[in-house]
This record gives C-alpha cells, sequence and structure tokens, in this order.
C-alpha cells in the first residue's frame, strides 16, 4: 500500500514537472524576435499572406490563448505542425527517437563495460602502479566533457587512423530495408550483420565521446565501494575459507558494492541523453538532438516545444525508474 | 605504512601547482595578446590558406602553427581567443555561483515554502537538456558576451543551488546554529555568519569547476555559430571551422583542441585540488 501510494506521489510529481517544463519552453520561445512565418514565405510575399498563414498556424493568437490550444492538443497526442518541415511535429519526433536512444542505451552500455571493468582492476591490484594509472585515468575522464573526448577521438579514429566513420548513422549507400527506425536492433532481428557491423562503426565513436565521463564515475564509485567492503568480516571469512582474490572480488564484493553505483548511473544517465544533442551535431548523426539544433536555427516553435517535452519526459521517466529500483532492490527503503 | 597526510599533500600540491600555472600563463597570454600575438587574428591572406604548422613541408616561418582556409593565423587566434574564454570564464562562473547559491542557502536554511517552490523549480530545470536549453536561449537572446552570461546563469544555477542547499541543511541541525539561535541571532544573521562561512569552502571548489564549464558552453556556443559575434577569434569557433576541414587541415582543429582540454582540465583539477585543501579531514 505504501509503494503504491509513493508512486501515485511520484507519478504527481512528474506530472508537475511536466507541466512546468512546458510553460516555460513555450513562453521562452514566443519571446523569440523574428517571425517564423516570414522566413517560411518568399521575400516580397504580401502583408496578408504572412497574415493568412499565420493564422493557420495558430501564431495570430494571444500567447495564453495559444498554449491552451496547445496544450490540449498535446493531451490528445497531437504536437502540432512543424512549421520549417511542413508535416506534424509528433511523426517527426516519433522518426528520430530510435536512433537516439539506440545511441545512448549503447553508450551507456560501453560506460558499464569500461567502468566496470577497470573498477575491477584496481580493485585487484589495489596498491599498485595499475591502480594509480586508473586514478588518474578517471579524473581526467571525468573533468573533461563529452564535447571535447568526441573532437579528440574524430582527430584519433576518424583521421590519424582512419577505421571508424565521422559523421552520419549509416553509410548513404546501403540500401535499407528496415521498416523502424530502431536499425540496430532490426539488423540484428533480420540476421543482416553487414548493416549491423556499419551501423555500429558510426555509432561507435559518438558513443564513446558520451560513455568516457561516465564510465570514469562509475570506476572511481565502483572501486571506492568495493574496497570498503574487502575490510568486511564476511569477505575476510571467505579469504580465509581459501577462495582466491577473484572470487572474493566478484562473488563476495561486488554483489555487496553495487547498489550505490546502480543509483548513480540512473542520475548520470540523463545527462548522458543530454549531452547527444551536442554529439549528434558533431557527428552528423540523425537523431533528436540534431534535429532540435536546426529546429532552433529555423525557429521552428512547434517542432522545438515537441523535442524538448519529449527530452524531459524521458528525464522524468529515468528518474522515476531509477528510484523504483532502488526500492526494489534496497529492502530498507521499501517500507520507508 | 606510508603517512598518507603527506602523500595526499603532495598530490594536491602537484596538482595545485600545474593547474594553476597552466590558467596564469591562460590568463597572461588573454591580457597581453595584442602586444604578443605575431599576427592580427582577423587579418586574412588568401595567398597563405591551409598553410600547415612551421615543422611541416610548405610551412610559412612567419605563421607558428599554420593558417586557417581564409590565411588567419591559428596562433594568433587561440592567444586572441583566450580572452573570450577567460572572460565568459570568470563572469559567468561567479554570475552562476552567486545566483545559485542564494538560492540553495535561502531553501537550506528557510525551509517550508521557499524550499518547496525551489526544490521543484531544480527538479523543473533538470528536466531540459541543458545544451539544448542554452542554443535555445541565445536564439531568444541574440549572440553576444551578455546573453552568453546570461544563459549559463539560467542552464547551471541548479548545480549550485542543490549543493549548497544540502549543506547547508547539514549545518543547521549541528549545535553551534542552535547556540545562535538561543543567544538571539536573527536568521539574517545565521545565514551571513555562521551558515555562510562554512558553506564557503564548498561553493569555491564548486566555482572552478563551473568556471571549465564556463569556457565549454562558450566553446560549444560558438561551435553551432551561436556566440559572442562570428567575427572575434573564439576557440570554439575555430574548432568548428576546424572539423569541417578536418582532413585538409587538421593544425585548424588540434590546437585550439589542446589550449581548450587543458584549461577545462585545468579549471577541474583546481578545484578538486581546493578542495582537498580545504577539506579538514585530509588535512
Amino acid at each position: 500500500m505504501t509503494l503504491l501510494r509513493s508512486i501515485l506521489l511520484r507519478l504527481a510529481t512528474m506530472a508537475v514537472t511536466l507541466f512546468g517544463a512546458a510553460v516555460i519552453v513555450f513562453f521562452v520561445i514566443r519571446v523569440v524576435p523574428g517571425n517564423p512565418i516570414a522566413m517560411m514565405l518568399p521575400p516580397g510575399a504580401s502583408e496578408a499572406d504572412i497574415a493568412r498563414l499565420s493564422a493557420h498556424y495558430g501564431l495570430d493568437k494571444s500567447i495564453p490563448e495559444q498554449f491552451v490550444i496547445w496544450l490540449t492538443g498535446v493531451l490528445r497526442g497531437d504536437f502540432g505542425t512543424s512549421i520549417s518541415l511542413r508535416q506534424p511535429v509528433m511523426p517527426l519526433v516519433l522518426g528520430r527517437l530510435p536512433a537516439t536512444l539506440e545511441l545512448s542505451i549503447f553508450a551507456l552500455v560501453l560506460a558499464v563495460i569500461i567502468g566496470g571493468a577497470t573498477a575491477l582492476a584496481g580493485t585487484l591490484w589495489r596498491g599498485t602502479k595499475t591502480e594509480a594509472a586508473i586514478d588518474v585515468a578517471n579524473g581526467v575522464g571525468l573533468s573533461v566533457p563529452d564535447f571535447l573526448w568526441a573532437l579528440v577521438l574524430i582527430l584519433l579514429f576518424g583521421v590519424l587512423v582512419p577505421i571508424f566513420h565521422i559523421s552520419g548513422r549509416i553509410s548513404p549507400s546501403a540500401e535499407l530495408p528496415f521498416v523502424t527506425q530502431f536499425y540496430v536492433f532490426e539488423s540484428i532481428a533480420r540476421l543482416r550483420f553487414d548493416l549491423w557491423w556499419d551501423l555500429l562503426k558510426h555509432m561507435f565513436m559518438p558513443a564513446l565521446a558520451l560513455a568516457i565521463p561516465l564510465a570514469a564515475i562509475i570506476s572511481q564509485l565502483l572501486k571506492q565501494s568495493l574496497k570498503e567492503t574487502m575490510h568486511l568480516d564476511y569477505v575476510v571469512l571467505a579469504r580465509t575459507k581459501g577462495y582466491g582474490e577473484n572470487h572474493v572480488i566478484l562473488s563476495e564484493s561486488l554483489p555487496n558494492a553495487v547498489l550505490p553505483t546502480l543509483t548513480l548511473i540512473g542520475v548520470q544517465f540523463t545527462f548522458l541523453v543530454g549531452g547527444t544533442v551536442i554529439i549528434e551535431r558533431l557527428f552528423s548523426y540523425e537523431g533528436l538532438g540534431n534535429m532540435a539544433i536546426d529546429a532552433v536555427i529555423n525557429r521552428d516553435l512547434p517542432l522545438i516545444q515537441g523535442i524538448v517535452l519529449v527530452f524531459a519526459l524521458i528525464f522524468t521517466l529515468i528518474n522515476l525508474l531509477v528510484d523504483m529500483t532502488y526500492a526494489l532492490l534496497n529492502p530498507r527503503l521499501r517500507h520507508a | 605504512m606510508l603517512d598518507g597526510r603527506g602523500a595526499v599533500g603532495r598530490k594536491a600540491s602537484w596538482r595545485l601547482f600545474l593547474s594553476g600555472g597552466w590558467l596564469v600563463l591562460i590568463a597572461l597570454l588573454a591580457v597581453a595578446a595584442p602586444l604578443i600575438s605575431p599576427h592580427d587574428p582577423l587579418e586574412q591572406d588568401l595567398f597563405a590558406g591551409r598553410l600547415p604548422p612551421i615543422w611541416m613541408d610548405g610551412a610559412d616561418p612567419a605563421y607558428l602553427l599554420g593558417t586557417d582556409s581564409l590565411g588567419r593565423d591559428v596562433l594568433s587566434r587561440i592567444i586572441h581567443g583566450s580572452r573570450v574564454a577567460l572572460t565568459v570564464a570568470l563572469i559567468a562562473g561567479l554570475a552562476t555561483g552567486f545566483v545559485g547559491s542564494a538560492l540553495g542557502l535561502l531553501a537550506g536554511t528557510l525551509r517550508g515554502r521557499t524550499d518547496l517552490v525551489i526544490s521543484r523549480l531544480v527538479d523543473i530545470w533538470m528536466a531540459f537538456p541543458p545544451v539544448l536549453f542554452a542554443i535555445l536561449l541565445i536564439a531568444v537572446l541574440g549572440t553576444g558576451l551578455s546573453s552568453i552570461v546570461i544563459a549559463i546563469v539560467v542552464i547551471d544555477w541548479t548545480r549550485f543551488c542543490r549543493v549548497v542547499r544540502a549543506e547547508a541543511m547539514n549545518q543547521s541541525k549541528m549545535d553551534y546554529i542552535a547556540s545562535a539561535v538561543v543567544a538571539g541571532q536573527g536568521r539574517a544573521g545565521i545565514l551571513w555568519r555562521e551558515i555562510g562561512p562554512n558553506v564557503l569552502p564548498t561553493i569555491v571548489a564548486l566555482l572552478t569547476l563551473e568556471m571549465g564549464i564556463a569556457v565549454i558552453v562558450e566553446a560549444i556556443l560558438s561551435f553551432v555559430n551561436l556566440s559572442i559575434s562570428t567575427d572575434a577569434p573564439t576557440w570554439g569557433g575555430m574548432i568548428a571551422e576546424g572539423r569541417t576541414a578536418v582532413y585538409q587541415a587538421w593544425w585548424v582543429l588540434v590546437f585550439p583542441l589542446v589550449v581548450l582540454f587543458l584549461t577545462v582540465l585545468s579549471f577541474s583539477q583546481l578545484g578538486e585540488g581546493l578542495k582537498d585543501r580545504f577539506d579538514p579531514v585530509l588535512r
């Protein structure tokens, strides 16, 4: 009962947050000078044409009126029509969202693998030069943001040793048999490993750039938690029973040390998803973030609103999921 | 066992020395830019476009780090770019720190309705992707230094607010605050004289971190062509140009990138080093 109530409470705060985000974006972008309609029409269009088109997009009404119209539409799943692309916003956003989700999830997997492996290595070889090197790498990894790592990677693996592609999501020459936008998943499902490999070669650098700061944070925290458990009685007991160091770390320490790291990954994952905006731009990757920057440059108000709201929804959903996983994994909190 | 305190002290001082040294160097470059730049950073020479750095074939010794596609001197542009970077770092960092810390202190000490409103605002802010939010704000405010400062304050005040609020709440629970209340100090006095000084080390460490972030945000905005102006040389602007011609002239990307990388790293390491210095447990 208490769990249900706390979930309902969380959903209510989530709704408030999303509403707040919608209000702020809606009003901020309407302060923009410059008429988005005038940008659509050829120069020399008459005042009457501009007025007619403004009315078509509902931009002739007062701002609060526009907000009510937009919000009632959103609640029915209608996000309006993109001004620059002249298509409904919802299908446009849904068409790009899978690319961004695939990139974010791939980056998360990379971060967990790199962060987890270095944390385990650092614990196994604690007190040695290896651990010191891992500490330095972690310090640099989390001080420098994804934007700079992306540029470093472009130079290393795009120019110096050109083994990965530096722009796009898939080679333009590839013929795509896909019916969904989840290219990576669908290429596996269709057993088209040639396309899968091509996708991966495009995704690897942007994903690694997003993963490096998170990997460093995971490595740092997990290593610290692991080392703290090393002195606990049950770990010492396992060691005196004659279990090897690898077994002690993997089977005894890790399950008990992993909880704080899991919580942290959840929170940090929202930062990673936020980072996709500029990283997609850098790699000309056709995701939601890249579309968002174009939308801002073209003053495409309905599209900007739609994309920001979808991002806000993803962020709040991740936070909700983190809290719920934490409650499930941590029995002490279940009845709190 | 080794003396742990000595080890920490040595590590921290090396870190402070290297990161502080680099930032002082960049600051000197920024101050003396017109005196030490070998060329006018805006001067174009279309016959000297994309010259490589001096140690490569086909270089012109007048251009130490080569030229970009318009024949502008890369070194001079990096030197002048440090002015924008450091100005943004200082002004935006301090302004963000002030706004965020003030709200965090208010929320953490007054609690109640103030805390509820501020915390809800933080939640809403955390639901925006920061880079997109910054780009949106610049589109609204127009380009220019003050717009960039405002955009950075608006997107990043929550970083200070969250940390300072938590810290102020911890401090409020301590005995010395209870004593101050008994001694008859008013709320403002407690906030200013008791809690303020105790959260200051946290704020200072966050501040250097924020300056590094400000430099990055400025670079990102220059990269999408939404920064100071299209004319003034900025590291981000150089990187954007270098990215488009990376196969023809890698040096236009590499040199500003290295400088930006070291500057951001130094700001963050300076903050870490200062935090260790201030931390009474480690000291």
